[in-house]
């Protein structure tokens, strides 16, 4: 019989270490561990930009439902250093626990270099507050005092039984472990059977038997040592009895799957933080499998016989060869992208004018730092929105489609190639580096319903030649002229960055300018009418709600997570997620906020962008706004807090979140 | 991709105004590329000719095959996008010194590396043209034409030594004056399987009144020579001079004795082939190693959808991979 009632199977757990101590690789054991067990998980990563010895640390939940966003509260703080300890303390709650090393209790937090000097004058405020000294060991019993579970690990006893067991000559060899030993104490401490963690183990080191083995061994010490602690811990997880499989993801790759699902062929990337990932899982994926379906009636011979796929990745000297280079492979009739972020994207823009000019669909997956300038490289913002709306010189249209999930991410690279295509322009996919770096279960995408559409692309034996000469740029009912590619006969263009004719020689010409410049506007329009309103915005929560908010991007997580609280606290609330920001949905906002008391926008910026896009393009004023811009991904808590507030009327106008270590 | 019926170089040309200045030296490399066109019986089709900005840029228009006039220093990753996405077309690249070694200095060098087999013609003039007349990175230091308000402060790029360096394996230089034997460059250039770098003499008669025609060709210097010009340009061949790398163990004397001729520069100018190395892979054969497909399926010719836009990638392996399965 437990001795206290314990939630179940509703944990908010997180790990942390220095970088290159393998925080990733036991996070993901642990959220691994959970999904074979049958729950939710999903998962947010927060590092430094550095490679060894600066702290990270990874928060994982677990749950019996859909969870989509972290909170502020840490269930369990699985440590296997002080400085994770030192951070994080304040996070766990009264009947948490903390999982330590106690070898370390004399550390001093002035002995840790890495911890900055404003968070340890903050930090020994705190101690200095409750009259104990400055080693670990005071900063855990001041958590004791307060309720807080602790428990020790003595992680290097463990390693040296392993180092016998496993006759490993030197302990430095499997130092590393230490993470996986603070997995299985977690584990044991919530009491999930050791079989999970054994699983985890084979799905991390995929096919290397002797090192799941012998994590398998340390895991389990460290899980025997917390289980007797588990009858009194407030937290349990517990196997749910489930059985269709699910897709347990990272952002990176679902933007790669997307990519490929929409038929993406080349790709080009400059190394750059936080887009790299998907290229690199693009180019680990580059032979591709061809899809029979509807093949057996298919009377296209063509379509019989094609096999041998694959997608090019090709990594530039630098993102200006990025665009361009894509651009050049679209020009060929490749479905053609690049994926960067912020400075990159910078680098980009004359590019994207091009694109624009001359009419190339290319796509150009936006992965969201912190900026400006380098920023903070692995942070988190949604600062962008403004520069994609405008990047480049001259008025040049494109499409703008911002992602908020992993489902989405896998449908708008379809549908970026789409649109692309149909309308002949660049298409911004943006997307941010919390989608990026999330991990964790999703359902198997339904993806049954999409279908890839090549708009006005000419096919072969078109009829064209030297007799009856193309027009690239045809004048005509239809701003969006027939599309060849280079290669395809009887079908010759040119392409130029200046202003061009109808076969794309240069002009200056005043009146054909304006018949290219109005060509090229009236494709945004009949964009803005044909994309159907399922894609262009999502609205959930109460109709004709009092309180509105809007937002887009990433921010749909936490914010689904705090309107379900809301709704169930009975509060009229609506969530507005705009999905198209260019064209803009004008009509759709106006109806959705016309009626709306308070109308709230949430983003993560500085200077509330949608905000000012929302005015800008319905003059409906926004009332509220609920901003962060410290580099850390909203917490459904912080968020859900902010919105009763302003319900509440006891909020100004402006918010700023500023959660997260 | 070579064409039964026979083309003269005057039908791979377009019916676009040609507006250089009179006597520009862009001429003779428009000319030249039309006829090693014809020469190699290059299907219109399949060739994609493809240019930065400035004077040379517009060359693409006065070509008839496929043309992209790209942008300021771009050239070079937009023909490569084209050649990678389908490497059964021809591509060409044309641009200026500006171009290529300045604000598309990046690209120049990482050619190199990737050893795509494609040409690129560097028009080296000494001057941005379009705008004026502005040093170009490849005008000495010192020299002062005639826009200049002070004589040049920066040294020259010497773009045969960068080029070697960044991995070109054909390194060559022509003139633009000399029509036959920048033809046959051309033609030798196109033909190399890998990166082939062409660096046109092309004197800008507007801006560069220093490195003029006449003083390639020597006139200033008749009194050495009898009354007659003594040109300073010259010709590598039939000196005994042989730039092929015949074996890979010879490839580091013959780099040496490129760079070496290279260094000629004022008295004597050589022109012809200063390196030739088809020992080294190219990207296409690169690739290949990886997907063993790319020739036959490159990604311009793959079928990404059904006959009704049914998604054609199958992402069912990619997905098992990433499925958890409960195992309650």
């Amino acid at each position: 019989m437990p001795a206290k009632t314990q939630r179940v199977n509703d944990l908010s757990w997180m790990i942390g270490g220095p970088q290159g101590s393998g925080v990733d690789s036991s996070a993901n054991a642990f959220a691994r561990a959970c999904a074979h067990a049958g729950l939710d998980v999903f998962g947010k990563r927060e590092y430094y930009s550095n490679i060894k010895g600066e702290h990270s640390y990874f928060t994982v939940r677990a749950a019996s439902r859909v969870i989509r966003s972290h909170i502020d509260d840490v269930h369990l703080l699985a440590t296997f250093d002080a400085e994770t300890a030192f951070r994080h303390v304040r996070e766990v709650v009264d009947d948490g626990a903390i999982i330590y090393d106690p070898s370390l209790a004399r550390t001093k937090l002035s002995d840790i270099p890495t911890i900055e000097p404003r968070l340890k004058g903050d930090l020994k405020t705190y101690l200095i507050a409750r009259g104990v000294g400055e080693t670990l060991d005071d900063l855990l019993t001041t958590a004791k005092q307060r309720g807080v579970t602790l428990v020790p690990v003595p992680y290097n006893d463990i390693l040296e039984q392993i180092a016998d067991e496993f006759k490993v000559d030197a302990l430095s060899k499997i130092a590393r472990m230490i993470n996986m030993l603070a997995v299985g104490a977690s584990l044991g401490l919530v009491g999930l059977e050791f079989d999970y963690t054994v699983q985890a183990l084979n799905d991390v080191f995929r096919g290397r038997k002797a090192t799941v083995d012998m994590n398998a061994s340390g895991a389990r010490k460290g899980y025997d040592l917390a289980k007797a602690l588990a009858p009194d811990f407030s937290y349990r997880l517990e196997r749910m009895a489930r059985k269709e499989p699910r897709l347990f993801l990272t952002g990176s790759q679902a933007g790669a799957l997307g990519k490929l699902y929409g038929g993406l062929r080349v790709q080009t990337y400059y190394p750059i933080t936080p887009a790299s990932d998907e290229s690199e899982f693009l180019e680990a994926n580059e032979i591709l499998q061809l899809d029979g379906h509807g093949a057996a009636e298919a009377e296209d011979s063509a379509f019989l016989k094609e096999k041998d796929a694959s997608v090019l990745v090709v990594q530039t000297e630098d993102e200006i060869a990025a665009i361009t280079m894509a651009i050049g492979a679209a020009l060929t009739g490749a479905r053609s992208a690049t994926a960067t972020s912020g400075p990159g994207f910078c680098l980009m823009m004359e590019g994207i004018g091009y694109a624009s000019i001359n009419e190339v669909p290319v796509v150009i997956t936006l992965y969201q730092r912190a900026g400006p300038s380098t920023g903070m490289p692995t942070r988190h913002e949604q600062g962008d929105l403004r520069f994609a709306l405008h990047a480049g010189h001259g008025d040049s249209p494109r499409i703008i489609l911002a992602s908020g999930d992993f489902e989405e991410m896998i449908r708008d690279g379809l549908l970026s190639f789409n649109y692309a295509e149909r309308y002949q322009m660049p298409v911004i996919h943006m997307v941010d580096k919390a989608l990026a770096n999330n991990s964790g279960t999703v359902a198997f995408p339904q993806l049954t319903d999409l279908r890839i559409d090549r708009g006005r692309l000419l096919a072969d034996g078109n009829g064209f030649g030297p007799e009856h000469p193309y027009h690239r740029f045809e004048l005509g009912e239809n701003p969006v002229s027939p599309r060849a590619v280079i290669g395809q006969h009887g079908t010759l263009f040119w392409n130029t960055g200046d202003e061009h004719d109808e076969t794309g020689h240069i002009t200056e010409d005043p009146v054909l300018r304006d018949l290219m410049m109005e060509k090229r506007e009236a494709k945004l329009q009949l964009a803005a009418k044909e994309i159907p309103d399922s894609v262009k915005y999502h609205y959930f929560g109460a109709k004709d709600a009092e309180t509105v908010i809007v937002s887009w991007g990433s921010t749909k997580g936490p914010l689904l997570d705090a309107l379900d609280r809301l709704l169930a606290e009975k509060e009229s609330v609506g969530f507005l997620q705009l999905r198209l920001l260019n064209p803009f949905p004008t009509e759709a906002v106006m109806a959705h906020l016309a009626k709306a008391k308070r109308r709230v926008d949430v983003e993560m910026n500085f200077g509330a962008q949608l905000g000012g896009l929302v005015r800008e393009r319905t003059g409906v004023d926004l009332t509220h706004t609920i901003l962060k811009y410290n580099g850390r991904p909203m917490s459904n808590s912080e968020l859900h807090d902010a919105i009763k507030a302003i319900i509440r009327n006891q909020a100004p106008r402006r918010t700023v979140l500023t959660h997260g270590a | 991709m070579a064409l039964e019926q026979v083309l003269k170089p005057q039908d791979y040309a377009t019916e676009v105004h040609n507006d250089w200045c009179p006597g520009c030296g862009d001429f003779g490399i428009l000319r030249t590329i039309q006829m090693a066109l014809a020469e190699l019986k290059l299907d219109p089709y399949r060739v994609a000719m493809v240019s930065g900005i400035g004077c040379s840029a517009k060359t693409i228009h006065y070509i008839k095959t496929y043309g992209v006039h790209t942008l300021h220093g771009r050239v070079l990753p937009v023909a490569q996008g084209i050649k990678l996405a389908n490497p059964n077309l021809e591509v060409v690249a044309v641009g200026g010194d500006g171009d290529g070694m300045g604000i598309g200095g990046a690209h120049f060098v990482n050619a190199g590396r990737r050893n795509l087999d494609m040409l690129y013609i560097l028009h080296d003039n000494g001057v941005y043209g379009l705008t004026k007349g502005q040093a170009a990175p490849t005008l000495k230091l010192g020299v002062q034409t005639k826009s200049l308000a002070h004589p040049n402060i920066n040294d020259a790029i010497n773009p045969i030594w960068l080029a070697l360096a960044a991995g070109a394996t054909w390194v060559g230089r022509g003139y633009s004056y000399d029509v036959k034997h920048l033809k046959d460059l051309i033609v030798q250039g196109i033909r190399h399987k890998g990166y082939a770098f062409l660096d046109v003499l092309q004197p800008c008669p507007t801006y560069n009144d220093i490195n003029t025609k006449e003083w390639d060709g020597g006139e200033d210097r008749s009194e050495q020579n009898g009354g007659r010009p003594l040109p300073r340009v010259y010709k590598l061949d039939g000196q005994g001079w042989d730039p092929v790398v015949h074996e890979p163990m010879e490839i580091e004397a013959k780099a040496k004795q490129a760079l070496a001729k290279a260094l000629e520069w004022g008295d004597r100018i050589p022109i012809g082939v200063f390196y030739n190395n088809e020992h080294v892979p190219d990207m296409g054969e690169r690739i290949r190693q990886r997907i063993p497909t790319y020739y036959q399926k490159p990604p311009a010719e793959q079928r990404i959808a059904g006959p009704n836009g049914e998604p054609l990638t199958d992402l069912t392996k990619l997905f098992e991979r990433l499925t958890v399965q409960p195992t309650a």
